[in-house]
């Protein structure tokens, strides 16, 4: 059944958004940055050349650990391997570690972010949608989520639950669910009293299917929005607990933990900590870059 | 006003119960295994039981949240259990190091990211703008881990002979000390809260140099400080710089902007008088949001920078399962924050009559 300015408008508005991101110069740098680390992380077996576990003594020639990079083509001596960002200090191809990296942030950008938001989305519609003492049962466990530091509650929680890649990403997750609780919730509040939510559920709607059709797809356009500049942190933190030995485990080619683990050997062999944390900074930058201009595609002042 | 104060005060209550709730449970509840991390992996069954009977885990919960509950609300936030040593006296000597750190970082954010603000609104579109907004958004991408060693390698590595040099890590350069104010002072008898609140005062060697008129140290102190707040500083100063800019251009399109224009009255004090102090309001939230998040990056920037702060003795009390030091740090840390949106608010309130009156 049909009704004037339900899901079909909603999903209207996003293609509206998207379609304002193509003018958006921010959103469309951003799309490119995660385009080209999509593809890396995509065909990363392919462009890595060597397996990143790899431990190259006895299987190269001549290679030794922490060494800087050598490409061929700008001077680096013939009789030296090739190493685009040279090695580590367990003579693990730093590259093929870089690339394979990627693979790792985008999955657990995604991931993290997806259960922050399928958990807050559900906690934000509840407290929408029944109110009274379960909204404030709710939202009010939400504000004390929110008043500590975000970092700390995530080493709190990984602390307790063990260190470990899936558990840092549960934590930094957990720490994220307020923001989309608040997000969902007040989508729901504004459209829950709206004339053709009354007309769906006079016209003997179920409650799942007011929920889930009529009043749903209207939040979802901010929940993107929240979504992608949710990735960026979401990526950020988990480095960082990675960095700190909480998150990722050696030997995964996680960037953070790649950058702890070298951090003791900035200077000796500071490309160990720059080819990563570069590609840290450039993964979130687009993420960054793709919210903004998504935030800016979403303001209506800007829409002629 | 004052009822508006109260109001606001009375709302925190909630809110603080929530906090002690969730500090406590979180390390209760969630699993690991206190006996095992203090004692060593080979504790047997009847030391682990002595154990807990000592330190009161094997009572109910509710009877230890009881007891906790009361203990706190005198002020007594315990002793380790690892070194007995009194929590009040490791936050004494712990504290003090990351609020330092967080207030020159904060303040190296506010001093660059509100004028910088100003300057791009007040030319928009130019290359200026441009510019700013650009590296804004690279500001907040960087990793304060990737920032933190890329400084300590271009001042501590690259620079390393050059006037520029500057140390990367720890307080004060080796060979320099700096005695207790309650020393230098005589006060050596004085006990009790106000010797905590001296000996406070007294561990953050830039304050400590400064009244005791020690220049050479507080040069040092200071020479310290800028690498690890610029690390910890400059996420808040791009949020805070993008903030400034955006406010500032929303205010600018407003009508009474136009009239004070029509009025004839210069571009600069336009945006002085007229624009500029609505335009705060939205800057003001975000820093207090800011000092929140100041507190986590503290973590990461004294793992850096090898500073013994706050952060670091949280992360390392959860690492060894000392839980009376991590309820009584995060206790103080929420407290904090949780005074610093009271504070927020109330300046709120203080600048925008609309809010108080409402």
């Amino acid at each position: 059944m049909a009704l004037p300015g339900d899901a079909h408008a909603a999903s209207g508005v996003l293609r509206d958004t998207m379609r304002n991101a193509l003018h958006q110069r921010n959103a469309v740098v951003g799309m490119l940055i995660l385009g080209f680390f999509v593809v890396i992380a995509v065909f990363a077996d392919q462009l890595a050349g060597s397996t990143p576990d790899q431990v190259l003594i006895g299987v190269e020639q001549g290679v030794t650990k922490s060494s800087p990079p050598c490409i061929h083509l700008l001077g680096c001596p013939a009789t030296e391997p090739e190493h685009l960002m040279g090695t580590d200090s367990n003579v693990r191809d730093e590259f093929s570690r870089v690339i394979h990296g990627t693979r790792v942030s985008l999955f657990v950008g995604f991931i993290t972010v997806g259960f922050a938001i399928l958990i807050g989305a559900l906690l934000g519609l509840l407290a929408g949608y029944v109110g009274g003492w379960t909204d404030n049962l709710i939202m009010r466990t939400m504000d004390v989520l929110l008043v500590f530091p975000a970092l700390l509650l995530a080493i709190g929680i990984v602390t307790a639950l063990g260190q470990s890649l899936i558990n840092a990403q549960l934590a930094i997750g957990i720490v994220g669910i307020p923001i989309y609780a608040r997000i969902m919730r007040a989508s729901v509040l504004s459209v829950k009293e709206s004339d053709y939510v009354t007309a769906a559920r006079a016209l003997g709607e179920s409650a799942f299917g007011l929920i889930f059709r009529r009043i749903l797809p209207n939040a979802v356009t901010p929940l993107v929005v929240a979504a992608t500049l949710g990735i960026a942190s979401a990526v950020l933190d988990v480095a960082a607990l990675s960095f700190l030995g909480l998150g990722a485990q050696p030997p995964l080619a996680e960037w953070g933990s790649m950058i702890g683990q070298e951090s003791g050997r900035l200077f000796t062999a500071p490309h160990l900590i720059f080819f990563p944390g570069i590609a840290l900074a450039l993964t979130v930058f687009g993420f960054n870059l793709l919210g903004d201009g998504l935030r800016d595609a979403l303001d209506p002042r800007l829409n002629r | 006003m004052t009822r508006y104060i109260v109001r606001r005060l009375l709302l925190t209550i909630p809110v603080l119960f929530g906090i002690v709730l969730t500090v406590f449970f979180l390390n209760r509840v969630l699993p690991g295994d206190t006996c095992h991390a203090l004692l060593g992996e080979r504790a047997t069954a009847a030391q682990c039981e002595d154990f807990n009977h000592r330190q009161g885990f094997d009572r109910p919960i509710v009877v230890q949240f009881g007891d906790y509950l009361g203990q706190v609300s005198r002020g007594d936030l315990g002793a380790s259990l690892r070194t007995s040593e009194s929590v009040t006296s490791l936050l004494v000597e712990r504290l003090p190091v990351t609020v330092e750190l967080s207030a020159f970082a904060l303040l190296f954010a506010v001093s660059v990211g509100v004028p910088l603000g100003i300057l791009a609104a007040n030319r928009r579109n130019s290359a200026i703008d441009v510019l700013t907004v650009a590296g804004a958004n690279v500001g907040v991408s960087i990793p304060i881990f990737v920032l933190g060693l890329l400084l300590a390698f271009v001042f501590a590595i690259l620079l390393k002979g050059t006037p520029l040099a500057l140390p990367p890590s720890g307080r004060l350069s080796p060979g320099i000390s700096i005695a207790p104010l309650a020393q230098t002072w005589g006060l050596a008898d004085l006990g009790g809260p106000p010797r905590a609140i001296l000996d406070f005062f007294s561990n953050m060697a830039t304050f400590n140099a400064l009244v005791t008129g020690n220049w050479s140290v507080l040069a040092d102190a200071l020479r310290h400080l800028v690498l690890p707040a610029i690390a910890l500083g400059t996420i808040p100063l791009a949020i805070i710089t993008r903030i400034t800019r955006s406010s500032l251009l929303d205010v600018i399109g407003l009508d009474y902007i136009r009239t004070a224009r029509a009025k004839g009255l210069s571009d600069q004090r336009v945006v002085r008088r007229h624009a500029l102090p609505n335009a705060m309001l939205p800057v003001i939230t975000i820093i207090g949001l800011q000092m929140g998040s100041l507190l986590g990056g503290a973590v990461l920037t004294e793992t850096i920078f090898n500073l013994s702060g706050v952060g670091r003795a949280v992360s390392e009390s959860i690492a060894a399962r000392d839980y009376a030091v991590v309820q009584g740090f995060v206790l103080v840390i929420a407290l904090g924050y949780l005074a610093i949106n009271l504070i927020v608010d109330l300046s709120y309130a203080f600048l925008d009559p609309r809010i108080r009156l409402s």
